[in-house]
């Protein structure tokens, strides 16, 4: 057979792209379980992160109904629309990258409440924006003031090793701690700025990380546009 | 007895004599991104190693089938087939390694290496031969990567795999770490030392 004949090129070309669409198609969906398993007990996992519950892969899931006792959807103007439980796949699963898009009104904005080993109250707040390559997130838990910053979590999936990717290290998210989001009772975000300078309007700041000015810069946003919208909900927190 | 000596100089030879990246010049790309870190840098050197080995088997089996004129094509389907179906096992199996490597899912399907090996070397040689030699080029890389990332990290970070290895006491003596480390050039300086040293020890391979 004249395999540089046209005829056989194209047969060849068909039957190799036909066999690996098929083998690619075969292994997504045998595996599509075990992976939406994995990809909810780790975002799981990144939520304790921002109360600084550590759990491995095993106790992950117990770890969380015990934490977790209530998620919440509540709108802008701080009215709860849906209650659940731990377990509650729909709240859980509601997308912030995709809410963070729409106007503030037509968001759902999910709450995770968590209560810690001492009765200690979080609300636990999913954040979504944009680094420099790709999308970031992350979770911050506030205290029962609605205000005070107990811990945070942030991850990304495509920053640069060393610069913008050091928003998940340790050190940075630590800086958050005890920082407020509201001054005078105003919702005034904690900003990130370039080290050594200060915000102009009051706010709490950390400082960014050099290098990764971009990523820094789009963590400030992202708490901004995120948290704004749960304005009246966490106002109503502190008059409690 | 002679295929024997063969197959130890082509899983051997990338080490040194023949490495993809300093003889070569093959896969500078990812080595300018990757090396920020060591542990990055050797996850993805093992990533490469196992997509280049089965990759290599793959086109190996098949070049006799496969039509010239759309032969780089058939190599590329291939490789970027296995990275996924790699991904996907890694997401199902051990997930926290896939998100690790998702940045440099996308770049072991770019990497010059890959081509390069496929075209060179599988694509005239049977099998085996090619599952050492993707092997051993995939481990060459890897040296050098390492190499690469451990000046990066100790200089630019002052730690090894995360760890802090330079004293506080050196800081609060005034010393500072090097910030154009992590970035892309010093990858490109430090490569162009190691091929400096590398020649001149070698001097049958300079030009």
């Amino acid at each position: 057979m004249n395999k540089q004949s046209n005829t056989y090129t194209v047969i060849y070309i068909i039957v190799l792209v036909v066999v690996v669409g098929a083998a690619l198609a075969f292994t997504s969906m045998s595996l599509r379980d075990r992976q939406i398993a994995n990809a909810n007990a780790d975002k799981m996992k990144q939520i304790l992160a921002s109360v600084h519950v550590k759990c491995d892969a095993k106790d992950v899931k117990d770890k969380f109904n015990q934490h977790i006792t209530a998620m919440l959807v509540v709108d802008t103007e701080g009215n709860v629309v849906k209650t659940g439980g731990p377990d509650d796949m729909e709240i859980f699963n509601i997308d912030v990258a995709a809410q963070a898009k729409l106007a503030d009104s037509e968001r759902e904005l999910p709450v995770y409440v968590c209560t810690l080993a001492d009765d200690r109250l979080e609300y636990i707040i999913p954040v979504s924006g944009n680094g420099l390559w790709g999308p970031i997130w992350g979770y911050v838990a506030l205290d029962a003031d609605g205000s005070t910053v107990y811990g945070t979590y942030f991850s990304h999936s495509g920053e640069t090793p060393g610069l913008g990717a050091e928003i998940t290290t340790e050190k940075f998210q630590k800086e958050f701690i005890g920082k407020e989001f509201f001054k005078n009772g105003r919702f005034l975000p904690v900003t990130v700025v370039k080290a050594g300078q200060r915000p102009t309007d009051g706010s709490d700041y950390v400082d960014g990380i050099s290098g990764g000015t971009i990523t820094s810069k789009g963590v400030g946003a992202m708490l901004d546009n995120c948290l704004r919208p749960y304005d009246a909900f966490l106002q109503s927190r502190q008059n409690k | 007895m002679a295929e024997k000596i063969k197959n130890k100089a082509v899983f051997f030879n990338p080490f040194s004599k023949d490495n993809p990246v300093v003889v070569q010049i093959l896969g500078i790309c990812s080595i300018l991104a990757v090396t920020v870190k060591l542990e990055p840098a050797i996850v993805m050197g093992m990533s490469v190693i196992a997509v280049l080995a089965f990759s290599n088997v793959i086109i190996s089996l098949l070049r006799n089938t496969i039509p010239t004129n759309i032969r780089i094509i058939v190599q590329l389907v291939v490789v970027a087939g296995l990275v996924i179906i790699v991904n996907q096992l890694l997401l199902a199996f051990a997930y926290d390694v896939a998100i690790q490597l998702s940045v440099f899912i996308g770049l072991i399907i770019t990497n010059c290496i890959l081509m390069g090996r496929l075209e060179a070397f599988a694509m005239a040689n049977s099998p085996w031969p090619s599952f050492l030699d993707g092997v051993g080029n995939g481990i060459g890389y890897t040296i050098i990567l390492v190499i690469v990332a451990f000046f990066r990290e100790l200089l630019g970070s002052g730690t090894l795999f995360g760890m802090q290895v330079v004293p506080k006491s050196f800081y609060a003596a005034g010393y500072v770490d090097n910030g154009l480390m992590i970035l892309p050039p010093m990858a490109l300086i430090i490569v162009g030392c190691i091929i400096w040293i590398h020649r001149s020890i070698n001097k049958d391979i300079q030009e």
